[in-house]
Parts: structure tokens; C-alpha cells; sequence
């Protein structure tokens, strides 16, 4: 009977082996395992045996029972997972072919420039003031140092609306009315960025409409090396660790002394390339030491306070930061101009 | 300003430096040199040649057969200039040189005749046309006799000169000069300064006052009128050196006279005047304002009328100038001059300013005045030019000037101690440095301890205050030699404010929702400036406001909506077959009812966007969605449920929009903005496709934005769920039919939905199903079914009731 038992594992695990799906499995249970199956069969012939060897027999019987039911579940899950990687093979895909686009817009290449310079001078502890696009006389020219007639105003070609009244030529005004709200008692640490405006032809260069941001800190103890500080940190951030920076002197009403900011050109570290027209350099803001008259017409006692300024323009940074030639394109709106530049919020179209 | 350096090593060396290192210093320390030039770029092995014969060629008709003695060789060379001559010094280019445009000369044979060379002209030596004498211009250049043979031509004709480009700022008026200039870089280059000669050779029989006297009316306007008188004077070219100098500078020359009077213009920066004494018309000069509607012929032939704001030259009749700005026609000086009335003269910057805007006439004369000439160079000018007719054009001076003077010559005095200035810039500079920077800038100065006493020349008229004189040396001590700090005083938080941070949230909502952020010009175009205004906006009845001196035509007006430009900007791309664009702009627009602007408009921020094309495109999925109402209304819907401001929109009907697409948008039961369609007529104008707008008022919105909104607690009990669809009548809205569930539901239902608009089998002809899901909850317990059916049949029984509805079953 032993012998028996023996042929029918051998036989049973063979089958299992080479069962090839699940139908094939549950046949070999049924014979094997069921009512009328062979291992069934010997034991119930059992009865046969002498008693002290039933024991031993049932024992070995239940162990071959528990083999092939151990080895048809295992033989089940080889199938299963057999089957599985086959459907997974056949739901391949072609990844090649394009994604589902995501609509993502972008702010203007203007708007993500301003925002990064307002972000950097907030760091410093500046705030960000506002001001009339139209502006009187008053505040774009006289109280910036330029009274009727001031050959500097010539600088600055003005859309006139009246006598009075105009399209600010600068932010500069700002200036002004940011001292005057303040009158006079307290420290001023604003910039300003905007839209100005001039009486120019449009053309790759020009704009009649263009942005600036200006800048202002008014305190008891200003000094002019302070306004080198500061606009090397301004430079570094947004141009880059590796360019310094030179003042030159300049002139501007409202400033004494002027001065205009240049940096080291990029693409030949200062030796001199078309970009920097030779020089080197390339020319970036206009600052300076706030003018006695500016302080003293804002209500300022230059005896006690002091004051640096500056003004750049985003347009032009923007041109020599991403190599743009033609001004105009900020104001085209060409789609194909506007998402090159995801530049505040990221992502493509 | 054009620099010549040849001119400049007049009054001092500048050979320490290159002309680019001469440049680049000036730049660093208080002009900038814009760019540099040479006067002609390649010519070598330029030489004076006498042309010993000239003959025609036998084989041409307008060549000549020249032979040319260049002093150490004799050559023949063919020339095609019909000017030349035998018995002339020419400038001859031997074969190998090489002329401007890279053009090389070379032994050749023209019609069978040898040609060792060219004699040239000046454009053919690279000088520009402009500035070459008339008499020189269509021929080659003739050398004056005494001209040695064999000489380096290129050297004589000033070509090794370098130009530097002074790009003034309006402060620098000093260096309107070559003198000014020459202080300026002997300061750089700490070298000292030669003046020019002033010396005369005054005729004692005669005086000025024997022939000319001087009046001044309006001693405000000009303190000091200087006339010489000047005869006996040979009108001829004036030497070369003279004119390669004024060609330099930009200037062509003319003749001797009024080459002198403009080389001393340059030299000085003190514009002079030559009248035709002969011509003068009388023996008085009267300097006074000019009547209002008082005429005269300008040296250009221009009748001018002029007003009491200008200022006049007369005979003591007629005006024969408008000081400061041109001379009369009548006065001019002419071939056949003999004496010359020469004026010398201040006058006020701001007359010569608004005569100047008025006739439209700037001159390197105007200029000058306007800026303010040098109180104490203006008598010296005319004895400097003086000094160069009786040189150059065998003139005799009268003794004596005749002249009104009430000039005030005196210099101010600045006072600054070591420490302030040290203070002010960060420094430390020390008192021996400061001395060196004043020594070097020549300003004469006292020093008492810690304070310097400083008498500012008056050629530097810019220099007035403590902060000038900070200037001064801080640029001679050397930007670079600041150091870097930052400032140490009170501080304070920086940062945005609320408004400013949630226009930075709004832009960044519509980003994320797939519109691109644009920035159009402000100024639009008369036919846009009203157009597709928003509702609560047209009900001010804003006046356009109206450039009076634009540029263009297509920029005249402040805009009032910038709807109009951001349609431009759609058709200009739609125009480039980019057909799917999805903008929107933040921007001010300019509000006022003043017909005649009397105050500044209200800037009114609104928020404007445009979409046109399709929103999905994904093909090969086969998923494709146009741009529809909807989708914008949704993107708005959106904003305001970020910024949690409650809205509602109305049907509405506006010029130029689509008559049944088209809403405004309200809160709080104010309109705040409208959307829409644009209408066909509009797109079909503008060659747009269909295109969805809208216009909001941002300063609204951003002002309802201040209320924060509380915790709202998470609901700890399930909702329950309940459909129902309503069958009525097409012009019923399905957002009246929500707002009355929402109304009866009151406080059980939460939410309500349409999830389904259908019309067809099963719908009356004429009639429409709105299907919607209400959602019930309490917050206090877990709702009871009766509960939900109660509050439901309450709700079906009244939109029953108010739409003439029914259950759809």
C-alpha cells in the first residue's frame, strides 16, 4: 500500500508539472483528490490493513493529500501570473505618441521681470508704491528739479494733455509723492514700478510707451557708497554672481550727484564684443544722490536728511537679459513671442 | 559735441594716452564719449604731388594725362576730375596705397595710356560729403601753394585724426567747447593747458566808436552786446588747418569769415555774429524786444513773425536779428564784405530757448545760449576773432569795442568741509587729495582747517552748490574707489500691500486657468477709445480724452477700455495663423466727465481678457473643444469663487456684442463688469473669428476682497443626494429655476447642480428639461428621509407653480 501511496504522489505531482492551464489543474484534483479519486480510492481500502500500520498510512496518506493540493495552488498562481503578463503585454502602448496638452498661461516677460526686481528690494526692505499714469506738471517736472522752461526737460519729449497735465514721463513723480504723504518726519525706502510714456516713434529701440521702476531711500544718513551697495546686490541678483558693476557720472535734475550704472557684459566678461559695442560694459540705470531742491519741495530738510534714487527700465533689461532686438515686441502681443517667456509661473504651452 | 584730438593737442598733450584710453577716462570721469572715429579709415602713402603738365588723354575725351613731380619721383597719372590743372598741389595715392573702402591703387593703363596712381578728392580720401567745401566738391581737392611737394597729404588733411563723440548731458554746457574740453582733460591727464592767442594789432587812427554804437533796451535779457569793427578784410578760403578742423568738428567751411567766426564758436563755446557793416544800414546798434506781429527775412529766406517774447538786433529801424538765433538776410556777409560789424554777445538762455521753439530754428549757435554761454569768455571770443582775421584774412581791427555792459562776471564761491563730503559719499579722502582734485580741476581755493573755500570759474556754470562740488570730487577721486556698503539707518519691513499682492493673485488664478497676461499700449485710436465699454462704465459718460500732439493716428486717445487693443492683438495674431489665443491684460483706463481736463482722470484698474479659437485640441484622441460662453464664464466663475466675492450674472444686450450671449456681472446688486460674444459685424470688421470677452472692474473687486473669510467646519454627517428634472418652457432660465431651489431648500439644501439640459423625444416641441442634483445636509444630526421628502416636495410644488413647470418623469 505504501508503494501504492508512493506512485500515486509521483504521478499526481508529474501531472501537476506539466498542466498547462486551470482547467487542467482542477481535473487533476478531481482525480487525485475527489470523492472517487485514486488517493481516495487506496485509503479507503485501508480497512484492509492491520491495525498497527494504519496510523503510519494515514499519516503518509494526509501528507500526499496536503502535497499536491500545496503544489496545484502554486501551480495555480505560476498560470495566473503567466496570464496576467501576457493581457499586460498585449495592452502596450505607443509612448511616443503626444500627451494630452495642459493649458497653462504665463505672465508677461515685463510683469515677471518687475516682479523678481520688486521681490529683490522688498528682501532689502523696500515697499512698492504706485502713481498716476497721467500726472501734473507739478509733480513729473517741477518738483523733480525742473521747473518751466529747464532745458532738461527737453530730455524728455512729453505727451502734453493741457498746460498742466500730462502722461508722466518717468516714475520719478513718485518720488515726490511718496516724500510728500510721508511729510517730511519719517524715513522713505519705496520703489515704484509703471508704465511712462514719451513723445518718440516707435521703432526697434524706441517706444512711446515703455515700463520703469524707480527707486527711492531718503534717511538721516545716507551716503553715495550706499547707493553702490545697494545696486551691486541688485545687479548680482538679477544679472548674475560674476558681473560687477562701474558708476560713470551722469546727469539728472533731480539727482546730485548722477551717476549711471553699468555691468560687466556677459558675453565677453568685459573685454569687448558687438554686444557692449566694444566697451566692455553695458549701460543699465541712472541713480544718484537725491537733489537738496527735490528733498526741500517734498517737504525734507536736506540739512537732515539725504537720499539716494534710481530708475531703470524693465523693457531694456529684459532686451539685454534674453538678447531681445526690437522693443516693440512687448506690446505686439505676438503669441509667439509671449510664451517664450513662462517666466513667473513656468510650464509650457 | 565732436572732439578732434588733433585740435585738442592745441592746448594740451594728450600723447600720454591713445585716443580710446583719452575716451575711455573721459567717459569715467564726467562725459561720455559715445563713439570714436578717424577721419578716413585706410588711406596710406598719401603724398603732395605738383602736377607739372596736364594734358588730354589721346584715346578719351575726359581724362587728362598728368605728369606729377611727388618730390622724390616723377610720375604720369591719368585723371578723370575736370578741375584739374596744371601748376596745382594735388593729393596723389602712389600705387599700393590703400583708399577708404578698401580700395587699392595700382600701376595700371586706362585706353592704352600707363597710370602710376591717383589724384583725389576728398570723398575719395573718406571725407564726408557734407562737410567738404562747395568749391571742393566736385573735383579733386587743391592743396594752397605754399603747400611743400611731397609732403605726407594724409597728415596735412588732418585724415590721422580721431573724433570722439561727446554725448552731452544738459549740465556740461563747458564743454559746448574745445577750451572746456581742454580744462576737462587736463584735469584727467594732469597736464598743463596752453590758451589760445587773443592778442590784436588795433588800428589807433580809428576806433570802434567812430563807427558803431550800442544801445540795449532789455539789459535783462542782454547784459553785455560787444560789436568790433573789422575792415579792410579779403574774403578768401581760410587755411587748411582751420578748415580740416571745422570739417572735423562737423562743420563745413565757407569762407574765411564765417569759417573764423565758427571756429571760435567751437573754440569758445561763444557764438559771434558777423554783419556787413556796409549793409548794417545805419551806425547804431539797438538790442530790444521785438514788437508782436513785427516781421523780418531770416539768412534762410524765411519771413518770421515775431512777438514781444523775442529778442531783436536793429539798426535802430528793423530788426536784422533775432538774437541769438539767425542773422538777417539783409546784413549777410558776401563775397564783396569788406568790413565787418562783429557781435559778441550774452543773451538770456530762456529768450533764445522760446525763440528757438517758436521759429523752429536750433543752430550750434542757439545751443550754446540756451545753455548759458561763459560770462567771462564772451569779450575774449571776439578778440580771439579779431585776433584770427587780421591773421587769416588781412584784416585791420578798430581799437576799442564798442559795448553795453551790465554783465555780472562774478564767480561763486562753495563752501565744503573734508568731513562732509567724506560723510556723504563713504569715504575717506584725504585733505591732500582733495587739494590735488581742485588743483587739478583749476578752481582756486582758501583752506581754513577742516573747510575748503572754493571760487568755481565761470566756465563751469553748472557748479553752484555744496552737492555740485560733491560731484566734482567724487568723479575726480573715482566711482570705483567707493566702497560698497549698504545703508545703516532705520529700517523697515518691505512688502506688497494688500492690493498689490492680490493683483499678483488674480493675475496668477488667470494664469493657471490658461490665459497669457498681456500689456497693449494705453493710448488707442479714436474709432476704439469707447468701444465694448463695460456697462457701469458707459453709464458715466466718460469723455475720451484726447492727446493734443500725438504721434500717430493710431495712438491718440487714452483709452477707456482695452478691449479694442487686445482684439488688435488677437487679429494680428490670427492675422500669423495663430489662431488659438487666450490673453488677458490688467490695466488702468482713463475716466474723467470734464470735457476740457482740468484734473487728473480717475485711473480706473480693470481687468480685460479676449479668447478666440480652441481650448482642447488634442487630435489624435479625437478631442477638440472650441472656445464657447461657457468655458469664459466658468474661468470668471472661477475667479470669483477664489476670491470669494458672491456674483450673479444677467442677460444683457451691448453695442457691438452678440445679442444673446452676452451678461453682465454683478455683486452686491451692482454691475461690475460685463462678457460675452462679440457681435459678427464686429469680428467680420476687425477680421477676428469668434471671440469671447470680458471686462471687469478690478478696483471693485479688489476692494470687496478685504473681508476674510472664517473656518467653516468640515460637516461630521453624511449629505443626502436627490435628482430631479423640471420639463418648461424654452425662455424659462435654468438660473432662475436654481436660484428659487436654492431659495425654497433653505437651510437643508446645501448645493444644487444642473447636470443635464435636454431637449427631444419625450420634450414637448417648444419646451426644454433641466435636470438638477440637490444636495441635503445638517450640519446638527444625521437627516431624516421624511425630512429630505418634505423640503422636496416643497420645492417641486413652488418651481411648479412660478415657471409653469412639471416633473419630468
Amino acid at each position: 500500500m505504501k508503494e501504492q501511496l508512493e506512485a500515486i504522489r509521483q504521478e499526481a505531482l508529474d501531472n501537476i508539472e506539466e498542466a498547462s492551464d486551470l482547467k487542467a489543474l482542477q481535473d487533476i484534483r478531481v482525480t487525485y483528490l475527489g470523492k472517487k479519486g485514486s488517493l481516495t480510492s487506496v485509503l479507503r481500502g485501508m480497512g484492509s490493513l492491520p491495525e498497527e500500520e494504519r496510523p503510519a498510512i494515514g499519516e503518509m496518506a494526509n501528507e500526499i493529500r496536503k502535497a499536491i493540493t500545496d503544489e496545484i495552488a502554486k501551480k495555480i498562481d505560476v498560470l495566473e501570473q503567466e496570464a496576467l503578463e501576457e493581457k499586460l503585454e498585449q495592452e502596450a502602448i505607443d509612448v511616443t505618441l503626444p500627451g494630452r496638452p495642459v493649458q497653462v498661461g504665463g505672465a508677461h516677460l515685463l510683469t515677471g521681470i518687475i516682479e523678481e526686481i520688486e521681490d529683490l528690494f522688498i528682501g532689502m526692505g523696500f515697499e512698492v508704491r504706485e502713481g498716476p499714469e497721467v500726472e501734473t506738471d507739478y509733480f513729473n517736472f517741477e518738483a523733480m528739479n525742473m521747473p518751466k522752461g529747464h532745458p532738461a526737460r527737453d530730455m524728455q519729449d512729453t505727451f502734453y494733455l493741457t498746460d498742466e497735465l500730462l502722461l508722466r514721463t518717468h516714475t520719478s513723480p513718485v518720488q515726490a509723492r511718496t516724500m510728500q504723504q510721508y511729510s517730511g518726519s519719517k524715513a522713505v525706502k519705496m520703489i515704484c514700478p509703471g508704465k511712462v510714456f514719451r513723445r518718440d516713434t516707435d521703432d526697434a529701440t524706441h517706444s512711446h510707451q515703455f515700463t520703469q521702476i524707480e527707486g527711492l531711500y531718503v534717511d538721516e544718513h545716507v551716503r553715495m557708497s550706499d547707493l553702490k551697495g545697494v545696486l551691486n546686490e541688485f545687479a548680482k541678483r538679477i544679472f548674475g554672481e560674476d558681473r560687477r558693476i562701474r558708476l560713470r557720472p551722469s546727469f539728472f535734475p533731480f539727482t546730485e550727484p548722477s551717476v549711471e550704472m553699468d555691468i560687466s557684459c556677459k558675453v565677453c566678461q568685459g573685454d569687448g564684443c558687438s554686444v557692449c559695442k566694444y566697451s566692455g560694459w553695458i549701460e543699465i540705470l541712472g541713480a544718484g544722490m537725491v537733489h537738496p531742491n527735490v528733498l526741500e519741495k517734498a517737504g525734507y530738510d536736506p540739512e537732515i536728511y539725504t537720499g539716494f534714487a534710481f530708475g531703470m527700465g524693465p523693457d531694456r533689461i529684459a532686451m539685454l537679459k534674453y538678447g531681445i532686438d526690437d522693443i516693440r515686441n512687448f506690446y505686439t502681443n505676438d503669441k509667439r513671442f509671449l510664451t517664450q517667456y513662462h517666466y513667473a509661473k513656468g510650464g509650457t504651452l | 559735441m565732436l572732439v578732434s584730438v588733433n585740435w585738442l593737442n592745441n592746448y594740451l598733450d594728450t600723447g600720454s594716452v591713445t585716443p580710446e584710453e583719452l575716451a575711455d577716462l573721459v567717459t569715467r570721469t564726467g562725459i561720455e564719449v559715445d563713439g570714436l572715429h578717424n577721419i578716413a579709415d585706410h588711406a596710406s602713402d598719401l603724398v603732395v604731388g605738383y602736377v607739372e603738365t596736364c594734358e588730354q588723354h589721346p584715346n578719351a575725351d575726359k581724362l587728362h594725362l598728368c605728369q606729377v613731380d611727388m618730390g622724390d619721383e616723377k610720375q604720369q597719372i591719368i585723371c578723370g576730375a575736370p578741375n584739374v590743372k596744371q601748376g596745382q598741389k594735388v593729393a596723389v595715392a602712389k600705387p599700393g596705397s590703400r583708399l577708404p573702402g578698401n580700395v587699392k591703387i595700382k600701376k595700371t593703363k586706362l585706353r592704352g595710356v600707363e597710370s602710376n596712381g591717383m589724384i583725389c578728392s576728398l570723398q575719395e580720401l573718406g571725407i564726408a560729403e557734407k562737410y567738404i567745401p562747395k568749391n571742393a566738391a566736385d573735383g579733386i581737392f587743391v592743396f594752397p601753394d605754399d603747400t611743400e611737394v611731397g609732403a605726407d597729404a594724409g597728415r596735412l588733411l588732418n585724415l590721422d585724426d580721431t573724433i570722439l563723440e561727446f554725448d552731452l548731458t544738459p549740465n556740461r554746457a563747458d564743454a559746448l567747447s574745445m577750451l572746456g574740453v581742454a580744462y576737462e582733460a587736463a584735469a584727467i591727464l594732469d597736464v598743463p593747458l596752453t590758451l589760445p592767442d587773443e592778442q590784436i594789432h588795433p588800428d589807433a587812427r580809428q576806433t570802434t566808436t567812430d563807427y558803431i554804437s550800442v544801445d540795449v533796451e532789455a539789459p535783462d535779457l542782454n547784459p553785455y552786446y560787444g560789436a568790433f569793427i573789422v575792415k579792410d578784410i579779403d574774403i578768401k578760403p581760410s587755411p587748411l588747418w582751420m578748415r580740416n578742423a571745422l570739417m572735423a568738428a562737423g562743420i563745413r567751411p565757407i569762407n574765411n569769415v564765417v569759417d573764423i567766426t565758427n571756429y571760435v564758436l567751437l573754440e569758445y563755446g561763444q557764438p559771434l555774429h558777423a554783419f556787413d557793416y556796409d549793409r548794417f544800414g545805419s551806425t547804431s546798434v539797438v538790442v530790444r524786444r521785438a514788437g508782436d506781429g513785427e516781421h523780418m527775412v531770416t539768412l534762410d529766406g524765411e519771413d518770421r513773425e515775431l512777438s514781444s517774447d523775442h529778442l531783436v538786433i536793429t539798426n535802430g529801424q528793423e530788426p536784422v536779428a533775432l538774437a541769438g538765433v539767425m542773422g538777417g538776410a539783409d546784413t549777410e556777409v558776401k563775397e564783396d564784405t569788406t568790413t565787418i560789424l562783429l557781435e559778441a554777445a550774452y543773451f538770456d538762455p530762456q529768450t533764445v530757448r522760446t525763440a528757438v521753439n517758436d521759429t523752429g530754428l536750433r543752430s550750434d549757435s542757439s545751443v550754446r545760449f540756451e545753455k548759458g554761454v561763459d560770462p567771462n569768455r564772451v569779450e575774449r571770443a571776439g578778440f580771439r576773432a579779431c585776433h584770427l582775421f587780421e591773421k587769416y584774412a588781412g584784416a585791420t581791427v578798430l581799437s576799442g569795442s564798442a559795448a553795453f555792459d551790465e554783465l555780472d562776471r562774478s564767480e561763486k564761491t562753495v563752501k565744503v568741509s573734508q568731513q562732509a563730503i567724506n560723510h556723504r559719499l563713504g569715504t575717506e579722502i584725504t585733505s591732500a587729495e582733495m587739494e590735488t582734485i581742485l588743483n587739478k580741476l583749476q578752481f582756486p581755493f582758501e583752506k581754513t582747517g577742516d573747510w575748503f573755500t572754493i571760487t568755481v570759474p565761470t566756465r563751469r556754470g553748472d557748479i553752484a552748490i555744496f552737492e555740485d562740488m560733491l560731484e566734482e570730487f567724487a568723479r575726480m577721486y573715482g566711482y570705483d574707489h567707493l566702497p560698497y556698503t549698504l545703508p545703516e539707518g532705520s529700517s523697515q519691513a518691505g512688502g506688497l500691500t494688500a492690493r498689490q499682492q492680490l493683483k499678483r493673485e488674480i493675475s496668477g488664478y488667470l494664469q493657471s486657468a490658461g490665459l497669457m497676461e498681456t500689456i497693449t499700449y494705453s493710448l488707442t485710436d479714436e474709432s476704439s477709445v469707447g468701444r465694448l465699454m463695460s456697462p457701469e462704465l458707459r453709464e458715466k459718460e466718460p469723455e475720451p480724452i484726447k492727446l493734443p500732439m500725438p504721434m500717430s493716428a493710431d495712438h491718440n486717445y487714452l483709452r477707456l477700455t482695452m478691449l479694442p487693443e487686445l482684439l488688435k492683438s488677437l487679429a494680428y495674431n490670427q492675422a500669423r495663423n495663430q489662431m488659438d489665443i487666450r490673453y488677458f491684460e490688467m490695466g488702468n483706463v482713463f475716466v474723467t466727465s470734464e470735457r476740457t481736463l482740468s484734473q487728473l482722470p480717475e485711473e480706473n484698474l480693470r481687468l480685460a481678457g479676449a479668447v478666440t479659437g480652441k481650448w482642447v485640441h488634442h487630435p489624435w484622441q479625437h478631442e477638440q473643444k472650441q472656445v464657447d460662453f461657457y468655458l469664459v464664464k466658468g474661468i470668471i466663475e472661477g475667479l470669483f469663487a477664489y476670491l470669494n466675492i458672491p456674483i450673479s450674472l444677467e442677460q444683457t444686450r451691448l453695442p457691438e456684442m452678440h445679442p444673446g450671449r452676452c451678461a453682465t456681472i454683478l455683486t452686491e446688486g451692482r454691475v461690475i463688469g460685463f462678457l460675452g460674444e462679440t457681435h459678427p459685424n464686429l469680428e467680420k470688421e476687425m477680421d477676428l473669428k469668434e471671440t469671447f470677452v470680458f471686462d471687469l472692474d478690478l478696483d471693485q473687486i479688489i476692494e470687496r476682497c478685504t473681508n476674510t473669510t472664517g473656518y467653516q467646519p468640515i460637516p461630521k454627517y453624511p449629505s443626502i443626494a436627490r435628482d430631479i428634472a423640471f420639463i418648461v418652457d424654452e425662455a424659462v432660465q435654468a438660473g432662475d429655476i436654481k436660484k428659487q431651489i436654492e431659495t425654497e431648500g433653505t437651510p437643508l439644501v446645501k448645493n444644487v447642480y444642473i447636470f443635464d439640459v435636454y431637449r427631444g423625444d419625450n420634450v414637448p416641441e417648444g419646451k426644454k428639461s433641466v435636470a438638477f442634483s440637490l444636495f441635503y445636509q445638517d450640519p446638527e444630526k444625521t437627516l431624516q428621509d421624511d425630512e429630505v421628502e418634505e423640503s422636496y416636495q416643497q420645492i417641486i410644488a413652488s418651481i411648479n407653480e412660478t415657471f409653469d413647470a412639471y416633473v419630468r418623469t
